[in-house]
C-alpha cells in the first residue's frame, strides 16, 4: 500500500492492517495492543486532562513534522500544569490518497517524542476521508498527565513574582511562514518544537516554587503574557532586551513587517516563580537541553493591573496588545 | 569579500545608547526654541516607530508630534474600497492586492468579507505574484488593486511592463497610487494646521529624490528633514530639525544619506512617467478632493485599465466616513487618536470603523498597538 486509500477507515481488513502494521507497529504497549473499545487505565487521584488538534500547514517543517508537533503539543499541556503526561490518546484524519510513506514517518517521529517524557499513546481512531474533504492529515491527540505538584495555575500569579523565558521566541512561527508558498526566502531556522517536560520536571525535582508555567504558543509570548495579566489580575514588565530572538527570526520580522513577540513557539514557555527561588530556577532550566537559554526576563507587580508593560532598554515604556487580526492560520 | 548581514542594516540604529545620547542632545538644544516644535512626520511608518520605540518620552515637551496623511490605507476613500468589492465579485475574477487592503471597511462590507463569502480575493506579499496568478489562470481576469505612494509605484509600472512584454492579456490594474507633496500641500493651505516642520519618509525619497519636498520647504518656511525608520533615524531627524530652528534656518536636509539623493532614482521616475500620468482629482478620505494628487495610466494604456474597462459596473458614489469617526481631523494633525470618542471601543483593530485603525501604519492602529504606559 503505497497511498492511503477510502478502504483503510473503512473498518474492514485494510483498516485492521493499517493498524497493526503502522500504529501497533510503533506505539506498542500494553494498554495500546490489549484493543479493547477504551483503554482501561489506573491512574493517581489528581489528574490533568487536556486536549489539541494540529492542522499545521505545511505537515513537515524545518525542526519537526504535525506528528511531533501532535505529542508535543499534548505533552507540553500537562506539563504546564505540573502534570506527568502518561497516557494519550490520537486520532487521525487523513486524506485519500495520502503516501503511506510519510504517514509512517509522521508516526515515527510521535513515537520519538514519546520517548521524550515516557508517554503513551493507549487509544486511537483513524478516519478516511475523500480527497479534498481534508488537506493531507489532521491530527488530534488528548492526554492525561498525573498531577506532581497542585496548585500550579496562571489565576493565581502573585507580586513579586520573576517571570524566566526558558528560551529565544518565535521560531516555530518563522519556520512555518518561511516555508509557506510564495514567500520566497530561505534561512536556517529551525522550529523549536520539542516537549518541555524535562524542563518541567527538572523543576519540580528540585521543588521550585512555581506560581505558573504556560507554553508560548499561538499569539507568542504578547498572548501569553497578556492572559497572564488578565487571569491574575496582575501587571506584568518585561525588559525587552532580555527576551532573545535569533538573529533569522527577527530578519524575518523585518522583511515582512512581523513582530516576533507575537510568534508561535511550540518548545518555549513563561515560567512565573517566587523571587527567593529566580536563581535556582534559572540553574535548574539551564541544566537541561530544551530551556538551556533560559532567561529572567521580567517580573509581576502592581503597576497597571490587566496589562503587559515592556521596558526598553533606551528607557521608554509602553504596553504590550495581545495580538490582533488574522494572524498566521495553521501554524499548529 | 564578508557577506553582508540583515541585521547589520538595523542594529546600529536601533542601539539604546545611541537613543539616549540623541535625547540628551536633544533635549539640551530644544532649551533653545524661541517656540514649540510642532513636527508633522508625514508617513504612518514614522508614527509606527515614534510610538513602538516610545520616542515621545525621550522628548522634551517642547517637541509635539503631528501625525500626517501619509498611509495609502488611511486615505483611501470607500467608494474605492467599493470598487474593489464590485470588481471582487464579478464572474471569473480574481482580485489581488497588498494585505491590509483586505480590511479597509467600504459602504457596507470588506475584502475580507467578500473572500469569506465565496469571492476569489488574494492577499500579495509582493506585486509581482500576480504575473503567476495570471498566468496560472488564463481562462480568468485578474486585477490588480494598486495602493501606495511613489514607493510601490515603480512595482506596478515593472508588473504593467512584464505583462506587456510577456504578452499576458489577462492581468488588468485598478490605480491608488498617491503622491505625497499634493497632500502635505492641501493640509498646508488648510491653514488650520499649526505645524512648523516636517519629518518626510526616505523611502518615497529613494523614489523620488528628496527634491520633492523643496516646494514645501520654501512654501511653508518650514524645515523638512527626509528620515530612515529606525528610531535612530527619527531621533537624529528631530536633533536636525531642532538645530535648524534653533539657527533660524528652514532648509531641506537629507538624514538618510544611506539611500537618498536630490535627484531619487532616475530608472524608477521613467518607469512611472511612462505608463502613468496625474488625475485631474482624487478624493482622499478626510482630506477631500486634491487636484493631481494620485496617478492613473496613460490613455495608450487603457487597455489594461480595469477602472475604464468596467467602468459601466463600478460604483463611483462619494460616501463620507462615520460620523463618530474623527479620522479626517486625525490625517489633518488637527487630532490625536486618543482625542476620538471610539477610539479603543467602537473603533478597534477587529472592528474598524475608520481607516486609521486598519492599516499597520494608521496612526490609530499605532495608538493602539503600542499605547504608551
Amino acid at each position: 500500500m503505497s497511498q492511503i486509500q477510502l478502504s483503510h477507515g473503512g473498518g474492514g481488513e485494510e483498516t485492521n492492517r493499517l493498524i497493526r502494521e503502522m500504529f501497533y507497529a510503533h506505539f506498542a504497549n500494553d494498554i495500546l495492543l490489549a484493543a479493547e473499545d477504551a483503554a482501561v487505565l489506573s491512574v493517581a487521584k489528581n489528574i490533568a486532562f487536556s486536549t489539541d488538534c494540529f492542522t499545521v500547514s505545511p505537515i513537515f517543517f524545518a525542526g519537526g513534522n504535525i506528528g511531533k508537533l501532535a505529542i508535543a503539543g499534548t505533552v507540553n499541556d500537562l506539563s504546564m500544569m505540573g502534570a506527568k503526561p502518561l497516557y494519550l490518546s490520537a486520532g487521525f484524519i487523513i486524506e485519500e490518497g495520502f503516501e503511506t510513506a510519510k504517514l509512517e514517518q509522521i508516526v515515527v517521529s510521535m513515537a520519538q517524542e514519546l520517548k521524550v517524557s515516557g508517554a503513551k499513546i493507549v487509544c486511537g481512531d483513524t478516519k478516511v476521508v475523500p480527497r479534498g474533504s481534508a488537506d493531507q492529515i489532521f491530527i488530534t491527540t488528548s492526554g492525561i498527565g498525573g498531577i506532581l505538584k497542585p496548585g500550579i495555575s496562571a489565576n493565581r500569579l502573585n507580586e513579586g513574582d520573576v517571570l524566566i523565558l526558558s528560551g529565544d521566541i518565535g521560531r516555530h512561527g518563522a519556520a512555518v511562514l518561511m516555508q509557506r508558498e510564495g514567500l520566497g526566502v530561505r534561512g536556517n531556522i529551525q522550529s523549536d518544537c520539542a516537549s518541555l517536560w524535562p524542563a518541567v520536571e527538572a523543576l519540580l525535582r528540585y521543588d521550585i516554587s512555581v506560581s505558573a508555567m504556560r507554553d508560548a504558543t499561538r499569539g507568542g509570548l504578547s498572548a501569553v503574557s497578556n492572559e497572564w495579566a488578565r487571569q491574575s489580575a496582575v501587571c506584568l514588565e518585561l525588559e525587552e532586551s532580555a527576551i532573545c530572538i535569533d538573529d533569522a527570526v527577527q530578519g524575518i520580522c523585518e522583511l515582512f513587517g512581523f513582530d516576533a513577540l507575537d510568534f508561535a513557539n511550540e518548545g518555549t514557555f513563561l515560567i512565573a516563580v517566587k523571587a527567593k527561588d529566580a536563581q535556582r530556577a534559572l540553574e535548574c532550566l539551564r541544566g537541561v537541553e530544551v530551556s538551556k537559554n533560559a532567561a529572567v526576563i521580567g517580573r509581576i507587580t502592581r503597576k497597571k493591573e490587566g496589562r503587559v508593560i515592556l521596558h526598553s532598554a533606551h528607557g521608554s515604556s509602553r504596553y504590550l496588545e495581545p495580538p490582533k487580526g488574522e494572524l498566521l492560520p495553521r501554524i499548529c | 569579500m564578508s557577506r553582508l548581514e540583515l541585521k547589520e542594516l538595523y542594529a546600529g540604529f536601533r542601539d539604546a545608547g545611541v537613543i539616549k545620547a540623541l535625547s540628551k542632545q536633544i533635549s539640551k538644544e530644544a532649551e533653545r526654541l524661541c517656540e514649540p516644535l510642532c513636527i508633522m512626520e508625514v508617513c504612518g511608518g514614522h508614527t509606527h516607530t515614534i510610538m513602538k520605540y516610545g520616542l515621545k518620552q525621550l522628548l522634551p515637551q517642547s517637541i509635539e508630534f503631528v501625525h500626517g496623511p501619509g498611509c495609502p490605507v488611511c486615505i483611501m476613500p470607500k467608494e474605492r474600497i467599493d470598487q474593489a468589492i464590485a470588481l471582487s465579485g464579478m464572474k471569473n475574477l480574481i482580485l489581488v492586492t497588498l494585505g491590509d487592503m483586505l480590511y479597509v471597511p467600504g459602504s457596507l462590507s470588506t475584502l475580507a468579507k467578500e473572500r469569506a463569502q465565496g469571492c476569489d480575493v488574494r492577499a500579495l506579499y509582493s506585486p509581482m505574484d500576480a504575473l503567476a496568478i495570471a498566468l496560472q489562470n488564463p481562462d480568468k481576469t485578474v486585477v490588480y488593486f494598486a495602493i501606495g505612494f511613489e514607493t510601490t509605484t515603480p512595482m506596478t509600472a515593472a508588473l504593467l511592463q512584464q505583462a506587456q512584454e510577456k504578452g499576458i492579456k489577462n492581468l488588468l490594474f485598478h490605480i491608488n497610487h498617491v503622491l505625497v507633496p499634493p497632500a502635505v500641500d492641501a493640509i498646508m493651505q488648510d491653514g488650520e494646521a499649526r505645524v512648523n516642520a516636517f519629518i518626510a519618509p526616505s523611502h518615497v525619497s529613494v523614489i523620488s529624490g528628496a527634491k520633492i519636498y523643496r516646494g514645501i520647504c520654501e512654501n511653508y518656511a518650514t524645515p523638512v528633514v527626509v528620515s530612515g525608520f529606525e528610531p535612530v533615524d527619527v531621533m537624529q531627524s528631530i536633533a536636525m530639525i531642532v538645530r535648524q530652528k534653533n539657527e533660524q534656518r528652514c532648509e531641506l536636509e537629507i538624514e538618510y544619506s544611506r539611500c537618498v539623493t536630490m535627484e531619487g532614482n532616475l530608472k524608477a521616475q521613467e518607469m512611472i512617467e511612462k505608463y502613468m500620468k496625474p488625475r485631474e482629482n482624487f478624493r482622499w478620505r478626510g482630506v477631500g478632493d486634491i487636484p493631481f494628487s494620485a496617478l492613473e495610466l496613460k490613455v495608450e494604456f487603457e487597455g489594461y485599465d480595469a477602472e475604464k474597462i468596467f467602468a459601466s459596473q463600478l460604483p463611483s458614489q462619494e460616501i463620507d466616513d462615520h460620523k463618530l469617526c474623527i479620522c479626517a481631523k486625525i490625517l489633518k494633525g488637527l487630532a490625536n487618536p486618543e482625542e476620538c470618542s471610539v477610539f479603543g471601543t467602537a473603533c478597534t483593530p477587529n472592528q474598524p470603523l475608520g481607516s486609521c485603525m486598519v492599516s499597520s501604519e494608521g496612526s490609530c492602529n499605532a495608538y493602539y498597538r503600542y499605547a504608551q504606559v
